[in-house]
């Protein structure tokens, strides 16, 4: 079947997608979006979640088909998303590739230069930022799910209390960090936003 | 600078920021939170198939027949192959190869792989792989030592022939070692009082989020590139190579992002059946495992049942120690040796125990495979020995804390296997530390709005508002080895180059070391900053053509790839040195000195003044230098006696846990979670904090909830999956404040000491203390559900 939906507020088509695949298999496979994670595919995890029609939903659970029409916002999304929230505007279009992570860019991820101001000066989204910056990133496979899953509640709830933050990560595994610098990044990327940072 | 060479006036330099002890931020994190990082599962390429395992269904049985014709005529599959496809009939394993790549004529544990498919979609892959018939005839299955060393057991592996069979006395244990010192039963007369335990460690996940997966490309010579989420790229390009029947040139392999390992990345998982698809389609293959493939796909944390006797005086000195520790290591031997190694040699924990008596053994069962977890075989001992500490002091009438203090080792205290403790041993002071921290407030739940039910045992499930709840804190103390041992060549290589690029001196760092979200390529940046004075450091992927970093596990990376890239540092320094003063020596008889240093981007004396620019030395050269480093060797165990300089560093943490329990329902809320550890160095502080509390949560999880249940009928697991394999949540997760001790290691680089380990040994030991404490039961196993809370187990 064909499904036409848009993501990161741009339209795509994905052709001959089968009955049982699902939104997650969609992202990463067919539309070169694979900053959406696979840790479980059973909707145990949260490292899947995107937006769908602004909610927080695991990409893994959603059946292609669900999303004729509507709207996704993906980890690659996020900081356009969270930059056109801020300004009041509809979110705008992100170029996406063509397929996964081709191997010329698989070596990418080396480490160059002045790592000490790592993300600056990159446009990331505040919740982004911070993330970095109170080393909530370890391995980072649950990262792009607690990203969307942490903007989202901010958006709810500015000023979240430690037991709200808790509450509205609880459906995102991260085996790594032992979740206290993912709860400091968050009370970050809030503190940020009251002071209007 | 004057040209005559009479001294000037020099100016003073700066130091270069983002150097060792500094918390850089880490160089792939802008890639990681937008979502471009490429892990392993995200490679892609044109023209790729999907790989597909087909894995047996039972725990031990002959394979009477395989039929692969429905599969092979289904529209879109490339391959299917089984055993009599393979180009060699090599085997496989860390210590012992003896792991079929698919399986041949029998399978000896649930999950094992039986046959591969290629195809043009996983679906497709998938589906072919169901409609491959075998026919399985079942065999009795080993699942216990009972069953193993029966007289009539089954072998699982029959004519042994690596260097452990003629030393064990039945062919089903992997491996046994003793450690005898002193006369325990001699020094049991002078107990007055003698405390038994039996204690049972369940079997633990890594559970790295991550899948396995990987991407095996085919080449025009022949060979294989593969792109891969491991821990150590040269140990599997030692076992990949010759089960391919190529030569290890013909595979290159490149690490791809990696998802967490925590031990479970030392085996091999599909890495072969890529190459095997791939080299036989002549087209790329990427495999990627869901999670119910993946608890079948990596080897888990060894089960153990301790027993342990201790005796004390009245005035609370330990006389003794016996133990016994039997480690299932299931169908396989993965790394079960070394776990032996492990768990003998630190049985008797962080304390001075001069009269000992230890066995410790690892099985071969049906039950699945075992090796290498966070902790390595001193995590199992700690669970046992903490207990065992907590029910001595209770017996003396002392606190727990204060008997641990009397007991602790120091620096000098000789170790079961008569290697001293050579460098500083905190342990009393780690005690002390998380001892003196202020409770968490009493009743926490409540606050001036009311209840918060998320704060209580139950959560948001409602069940009590305090009715019930009883609050319990409990102590414990771990000692971890860092670095491989027993005499193992543990080796790393760095090559480091400086260039001027743009009229900047600019740094390039070459290893293969396995970056595995631990930040061993943020601190190897810190380390050519602190060495080099270079600000643009740049990190070079993982492949296997430099030479080999060892393993990431073993708490071993920052201190052995961390040294080979300061002995390298070193080497490039010399040499930029001797260019310095072939070209500008005349100019400043500071020079001729000794003591010159690389700082900010110039050549500077000790005294920090600028004798030139980095830049003006080098020109146009490239200075570059490959080089392997090596920590202070060790010594094997004697077989018999234990005996042997057999560790490199010991790694101390302490933690106090304070949990509140509902009595009635048996649900535990662990509230605070307090840890001490010494870290020698902390060359990148934030990073060790992740390492602290994320090794603390892994111990909580193993504690309250983790556990691979296996029937011990079938030997079959029961529970693979997320939904019924639980894991701590950030709901889960108390606060875990830690108090970072940096007591220098005079052998080590920098001082430093491994962090990542140790903070999983004592949090399981201090949250069953806690949940002891509040409900006064003995709890002997590992982890703790409520049904043995509330009798109903
Ligand atoms: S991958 Fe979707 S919830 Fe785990
Ligand atoms: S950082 Fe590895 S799972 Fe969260």
């Amino acid at each position: 079947m064909r499904v036409n939906f848009t993501v990161n507020g741009r339209p795509q088509e994905a052709d001959d997608v089968w009955e049982g695949e699902s939104l997650l298999y969609v992202l990463r496979e067919r539309l070169g979006l694979p900053g959406s994670k696979n840790a479980c595919e059973q909707g145990e995890c949260g490292s899947c979640t995107v937006r769908l029609d602004g909610v927080p939903v695991c990409a893994c659970l959603v059946a292609a088909g669900q999303v004729q029409g509507r709207e996704v916002v993906t980890v690659e999304g996020l900081a356009d998303f969270a930059r056109e929230r801020a300004e009041g505007r509809a979110t705008g279009a992100r170029e996406t590739g063509g397929g996964g992570t081709p191997l010329d860019r698989a070596g990418r991820w080396q480490a160059t230069g002045h790592d000490s101001q790592a993300g600056e000066g990159t446009g990331l989204s505040p919740v982004q930022q911070a993330f970095i910056e109170a080393g909530a990133v370890q391995c980072g496979f649950c990262t792009p799910g607690l990203l969307v899953a942490a903007d989202e509640m901010l958006e709810r709830a500015p000023n979240p209390s430690d037991a709200d933050i808790r509450e509205a990560l609880s459906g995102n595994l991260c085996r790594c960090t032992g979740y206290e610098k993912i709860l400091d990044a968050v009370r970050l990327a809030a503190a940020r936003r009251s002071e209007g940072v | 600078m004057a040209a005559d060479g009479a001294p000037t006036r020099l100016a003073q330099g700066t130091r270069t920021k983002g150097g060792i002890g500094e918390s850089t931020l880490r160089p792939d994190g802008t890639l990681k939170v937008t979502g471009e990082f490429a892990y392993a599962s995200d490679m892609w390429h044109e023209d790729m198939l999907w790989g597909q395992i087909l894995r047996s269904t039972v725990a031990h049985a002959e394979i009477v027949s395989i039929d692969t014709s429905e599969a092979l005529a289904q529209a879109g599959v490339y391959a299917v192959m089984t055993y009599d496809d393979l180009p060699t009939d090599v085997r496989h394993g860390l210590e012992i190869q003896d792991t079929p790549v698919l399986a041949h004529g029998r399978v000896r544990h649930h999950g094992e792989p039986v046959a591969v498919v290629a195809a043009d979609h996983p679906e497709t892959a998938r589906r072919a792989a169901a409609k491959i018939k075998v026919e399985y005839r079942e065999l009795p299955v080993v699942t216990d030592e009972a069953s193993a060393t029966a007289p009539d057991a089954i072998v699982v592996h029959e004519n042994r022939t690596d260097h452990h069979a003629a030393h064990v006395p039945h062919p089903n244990i992997v491996h046994r070692q003793p450690i005898v010192r002193g006369d325990a039963d001699g020094a049991a007369r002078r107990a007055d009082v003698l405390v038994t335990g039996d204690y049972f460690f369940g079997m633990q996940d890594q559970a790295f989020l991550g899948p396995e997966s990987g991407l095996a490309v085919p080449a025009e010579d022949g060979g294989v590139d593969l792109y891969i989420a491991t821990q150590w790229l040269h140990a599997d390009l030692r076992q990949i190579a010759p089960v391919l029947g190529l030569p290890e040139e013909k595979v290159r392999m490149t690490l791809s992002g990696v998802g967490g390992a925590f031990g479970g990345r030392e085996d091999l998982s599909m890495q072969i059946h890529a190459c095997l698809l791939a080299l036989r389609t002549g087209k790329p293959v990427k495999i990627v495992y869901n999670r119910f493939e993946s608890f079948f796909g990596h080897v888990h944390r060894h089960p153990a049942r301790l027993h342990y006797e201790h005796g004390a005086t009245r005035d609370g000195k330990l006389t003794h120690m016996k133990c016994r520790i039997v480690l299932d290591g299931g169908a396989y031997a993965s790394s079960s040796p070394a776990v032996v190694g492990n768990a003998a040699s630190l049985s008797a924990g962080p304390y001075v125990i001069d009269d000992v008596d230890i066995e410790a053994l690892a099985l071969y069962s049906n039950n699945p495979p075992c090796g290498a977890m966070r902790g390595f075989g001193a995590v199992q001992a700690c669970f046992a020995y903490e207990a065992q500490m907590d029910k001595l002091a209770k017996e003396l009438g002392m606190d727990p804390v204060e008997f641990r203090g009397i007991n602790a080792m120091e620096q000098g205290t000789i170790m079961p296997t008569g290697q001293p403790v050579d460098s500083q041993a905190p342990v009393a002071e780690l005690l002390r530390r998380v001892k003196a921290r202020p409770m968490p407030p009493e009743r926490q739940w409540e606050s001036s709005e009311g209840t918060d039910v998320r704060q209580l045992p139950g959560g948001l499930s409602n069940t009590t508002h305090g009715e019930g709840v009883v609050r319990g804190v409990g102590y414990a103390v771990g000692i971890k080895n860092v670095g491989f041992s027993e005499g193992f060549d543990d080796y790393s290589t760095a090559k480091v180059r400086v260039e001027v690029v743009g009229g900047e001196p600019v740094a390039t760092v070459h290893t293969a070391m396995a970056e595995v979200g631990q930040g061993g390529v943020t601190v190897h940046a810190q380390i050519v900053r602190t060495e080099l004075g270079v600000g643009q450091v740049t990190i070079q992927p993982a492949d296997t053509r430099v030479g080999s970093a060892g393993s990431t596990s073993a708490s071993r990376q920052t201190y052995v790839t961390g040294g080979a890239v300061k002995n390298a540092c070193e080497l490039v320094r010399e040499k930029i040195l001797d260019l310095g003063r072939r070209r500008f020596g005349t100019h400043h008889p500071a020079w001729a000195t000794a003591e010159l240093l690389l700082e900010g981007g110039k050549v500077v004396t000790d005294g920090g003044e600028v004798l030139a620019d980095l830049a003006d030395v080098l020109g146009d050269e490239a200075i570059e230098v490959e080089e392997e480093w090596r920590h202070r060797p060790t010594e094997p165990f004697d077989r018999r006696t234990g005996q042997g300089n057999g560790h490199v560093q010991y790694s101390f943490a302490a933690h106090r846990a304070v949990v509140e329990v509902d009595t009635e329902l048996g649900l535990v809320k662990v509230v605070e979670l307090a840890c001490a550890q010494d870290v020698g160095k902390a060359l990148n502080p934030l990073s060790v904090l992740g390492q602290i509390q994320g090794g603390t949560v892994q111990g909580l999880g193993i504690a309250v909830m983790e556990e691979i249940v296996v029937d011990p009928e079938t030997a079959k697991v029961k529970n693979p999956s997320f939904t019924d394999y639980l894991l701590p949540t950030i709901l889960d997760t108390p606060t875990i404040p830690v108090d970072v001790l940096e007591l220098a290691d005079d052998h080590a680089p920098y001082g430093l000491r491994g962090v990542g380990e140790a903070p999983t040994l004592s949090s399981t030991p201090a949250v069953l203390a806690a949940i002891r404490d509040a409900t006064g039961l003995a709890l002997d196993r590992t982890p703790v559900r409520p049904e043995h809370l509330t009798g109903t187990a």
